[in-house]
């Protein structure tokens, strides 16, 4: 599951990297993208597996859609429209979700792949493997997106200094819309993956945003190598908060994390900020 | 003439019980009133000093419980319990406080949130207080202003809400005008300048903290003793926190009305889709809430008192 | 050529002494064993090229960046450790190279900010901004929002500001830098008048003339070290300076 936060976060964190916005709607989009593969599956008879594509690229749309669509105008803004911007798309979204889909549980019951598998002494779910690994190949390929790629350098450079980036040519609105493209595309695939075996309704967003915020803020804002072992980390923590405590504490346990990392070190433990 | 407005307001709300006497309207206007007093609340600390700060649900929460477990436990009239809420959210906040103030912007906005979150679990899985189930604030007729319960009517509640609100008003407006105000001002447009001239930052932005912290949690106290039952999903979620800011928000922050107008709209708005649509209504309201955040957020971050303020100067041959 | 020095006692002459401080950030040591001294009523020119670490000695000295080394005494008390506003406290003010005005507020309220520290009623202070707003030349502009200010006028707000705090040193970072040449001996003048009145002043300055014109004493200060601390006169015509300034090409 750590890759998975791990990939969320990415998403995030390039976002905040390049303009310094949280996308608050984070979670929001990934309900899009779970509700998109469940659609897929009962309209098309699609595995989510196969849909993700499909998906990731709806979602990369959807992400630059609200770019040019809002994030652009609040990015002269005070800070205070900027957090409210994005909040009020997650409420949008998300109650537009409840409006029109209703709040029953959905999930996707005959996924292509089922079972279980024993990886040394535990059990893990197929479904769930499959997701890791995939969320695991979907971020190195992130990762070497923007390390090696023209256009991923290009991204880095807007992050790093945006005026200079534009000096040099590099058109900032186009980045930062890609930008958010790419981070709507990771959630996407990410959405995808967990359609194969979690429930699907309208407020699962949330949970898995403030975990993502919280694997961004660990890894550091704007760092994306580092959202990966911060990723790790928060599943971690996770599972181990679930076993030692009461499972409805563990989200706590990665919260108290959050609060002692963010304010022992504020730029997380890699970060640039 | 605009100075007439907000006289002739209060004569209105005072009048109000005797001209609609049905329990709805009273209802709405109670809301009103409580949401602007929150909603002012939030706006010392968020509006006039720049800390947005998305957990004072956790004050209302510790309003709500100290005041009812009291009275449930000891017989306590819910008043002393309505200045022990106050005073525990103050230590709460000092406590809160401290730490994360050091952060600054999005970072201290999720911490918040996280804040917030914990604490709604820690309640949730506190049985003494009742955990999920929540607790009921026992209920003792006659009618009676020391154990803070009408059942007659709603009458008492108004006025005892509408204090509330001209108590939160007036302390926002004591605050802006004294030095207070003025560093909390300076520390959100640039918190180094003002350090620079001798504004002890963390201190400032703590004392704003109390201050917001002990009027959100009268409100609790309130609203325990309005409706007789809490739990945790009532007042500590982190959408109710959303709710205060947008109410704030979309009236106008770091203005004095604005959290009034964004009460005077919202609840309304919120009443009646709630009638009007039932069980799916739910969704609706807080759809155009989403909506209306974002058009807010991208067209007049300065809310609906912005707006006015700048149709007075357009319409004023200046 | 002397480099005075603290040593750690009692120097009853000097208002401000720095001694030995060193500040690095990452790999770069933007402030290698600084010391010089600055006595009551003084104004002293700090010249530098660019990237010298002029502005990390303001920050080090008034308490926003803590030393790795080294020592800020003030009146002959240790204030290295301390915060920002206690420094501001203590009687130290000082303006910032990229601005840093109240936006939202209006010119009289970004004053009273600073007047505030000395009195806590509202009125008194607003009327004291008001004064110290005149003394600038912004007395007509006073209900503008800040925001609404040209760069010559937001430098004498900046200005103004930190003098409302009644400060006995003011530290003043490129006060005519990105203003026209026109506004400049407008600005002199004024810095020339606040020294009149006692006030000692540390001047970090590009414009040579400027700085010669004011300073009493020029502390020069090159990758990050001090190079040369002495009058006007001798500072234009040490080797040091001249190198560090002008380069290889000019050592004729």
């Amino acid at each position: 599951m750590g890759f998975v936060y791990a990939l969320i976060a990415a998403g995030l964190s390039l976002i905040f990297g390049l303009m310094e916005i949280v996308n608050f709607a984070h979670g929001e989009f990934l309900m899009v993208a779970m509700y998109a593969a469940f659609f897929a599956w009962a309209l098309g008879k699609l595995d989510p597996l196969l849909s993700l594509p499909l998906v990731a690229v709806l979602l990369a749309a959807l992400g630059w859609a609200v770019y040019h669509g809002i994030i652009r105008w609040v990015l002269s803004g005070p800070m205070l429209a900027q957090i409210f911007a994005t909040f009020g798309l997650a409420i949008l979204l998300r109650s537009a979700a409840q409006f029109v889909f209703g709040v029953d549980f959905r999930t996707v019951n005959e996924p292509w792949l089922a079972g279980r598998v024993a990886l040394g002494p535990v059990f893990v779910g197929v479904p769930q493997l499959a997701a890791s690994v995939t969320a695991l190949a979907a971020f190195l390929g992130l990762y070497v997106f923007l390390s090696r790629s023209e256009t991923g350098l290009a991204l880095q450079a807007t992050a790093q200094d945006r005026q200079a980036a534009s000096l040099m040519g590099i058109d900032t609105q186009r980045m930062f819309a890609l930008g958010w493209a790419i981070g709507s595309a990771c959630v996407g695939v990410a959405g995808g993956l967990l359609a194969m075996f979690f429930y699907i309704f309208p407020d699962v967003g949330s949970a898995f945003a403030l975990l993502a915020y919280v694997t961004v803020a660990l890894g550091g804002f704007g760092n994306v190598p580092a959202t990966l072992a911060a990723g790790i980390l928060v599943g971690l923590v996770e599972a181990l908060g679930g076993l030692v405590l009461t499972p409805a504490l563990k989200y706590s346990v990665v919260f108290a994390l959050y609060l002692a990392v963010v304010l022992w070190r504020p730029q997380g433990l890699f970060g640039r900020f | 003439m605009i100075r007439a407005i907000p006289v002739g307001l209060l004569l209105g709300a005072l009048v109000f019980p005797a001209v609609f006497t049905l329990p709805f309207p009273r209802h709405v206007m109670i809301m009103i009133f409580l949401y602007g007093a929150l909603a002012s609340a939030w706006n010392i600390i968020a509006g006039y000093c720049g800390q947005i700060s998305l957990g004072q649900a956790v004050f209302f929460g510790i309003g709500a419980y100290t005041s009812s477990i009291l009275f449930r436990e000891l017989g306590l009239t819910p008043w002393v319990g309505l200045i022990a809420g106050a005073m525990l959210a103050v230590i709460v906040s000092q406590i809160v406080g401290y730490p994360v103030f050091r952060l600054r912007g999005h970072y201290f906005a999720i911490a918040t949130i996280a804040v917030g979150e914990i604490v709604q679990a820690l309640i949730v899985n506190w049985d003494a207080i009742g955990g999920a189930r929540g607790v009921f604030i026992p209920i003792k007729r006659p009618d009676s202003l020391v154990n803070f319960q009408f059942h007659q009517s709603k009458a008492f509640y108004y006025y005892i809400a509408l204090a509330l609100l001209l108590l939160a008003l007036a302390v926002t407006r004591g605050v802006a005008r004294s030095r207070l105000g003025y560093y909390l001002r300076a520390i959100r447009e640039d918190q180094d300048a003002a350090a620079a001239l001798g504004v002890n930052v963390t201190r400032e932005k703590l004392r704003a903290f109390a201050i917001s912290a002990a009027l959100t949690a009268m409100g609790g106290t309130f609203y325990a003793q309005y409706l007789l039952f809490i739990d945790p999903e009532s007042v500590f979620p982190l959408s109710l926190s959303i709710l205060i800011c947008l109410v704030a928000v979309l009236g106008g922050v770091g203005t004095l009305w604005g959290p009034v107008l964004g009460a005077a709209v919202l609840v309304p708005l919120q009443e009646g889709t709630r009638i009007m649509l039932g069980g799916t209504g739910k969704a609706l309201d807080l759809l155009i809430y989403g909506a209306l955040i974002i058009l807010v957020a991208v067209v007049q971050p300065g809310g609906l008192m912005a707006f006015f303020a700048r149709a007075r100067t357009a319409g004023s041959a200046r | 050529m002397s480099l005075l020095s603290v040593h750690g006692g009692q120097r009853a002459m000097s208002l401000l002494a720095v001694a030995g401080v060193t500040k690095s950030f990452g790999g770069v040591v933007a402030n290698r064993e600084i010391s010089f001294e600055v006595a009551p009523g003084e104004l002293v020119g700090v010249i530098g090229p660019n990237g010298a670490g002029k502005s990390t000695l303001f920050d080090v000295i008034t308490g926003f960046a803590r030393p790795d080394a080294g020592r800020v005494m003030l009146d002959g008390r240790d204030v290295t450790t301390m915060r920002p506003d206690q420094i501001s406290r203590l009687g130290v003010a000082r303006t910032f190279q990229k601005l840093k005005p109240f936006a939202g507020m209006t010119v009289v309220e970004n004053v009273m900010v600073g007047a505030l520290q000395k009195t806590a009623d509202v009125g008194s202070a607003r009327a004291a901004a008001q004064k110290v707003l005149a003394g600038v030349g912004l007395g007509h502009r006073s209900e503008t929002e800040a925001r609404a200010l040209s760069t010559g006028q937001r430098k004498r707000l900046e200005l103004a500001r930190a003098l409302a705090t009644g400060p006995r040193l003011l530290l003043l970072d490129e006060v005519t830098g990105g203003v026209d040449q026109a506004t400049v001996p407008g600005l002199v003048r004024l810095v020339r008048e606040l020294h009149a009145t006692g006030l000692a002043l540390i001047v970090i300055e590009h414009n040579m003339r400027v700085i010669m014109d004011l300073s009493q004493r020029v502390v020069a200060l090159s990758m990050g070290r001090v190079i040369a601390d002495g009058s006007p006169t001798e500072i234009m015509r040490d080797r040091r300076v001249i190198d560090a300034y002008l380069g290889e090409t000019w050592r004729a």
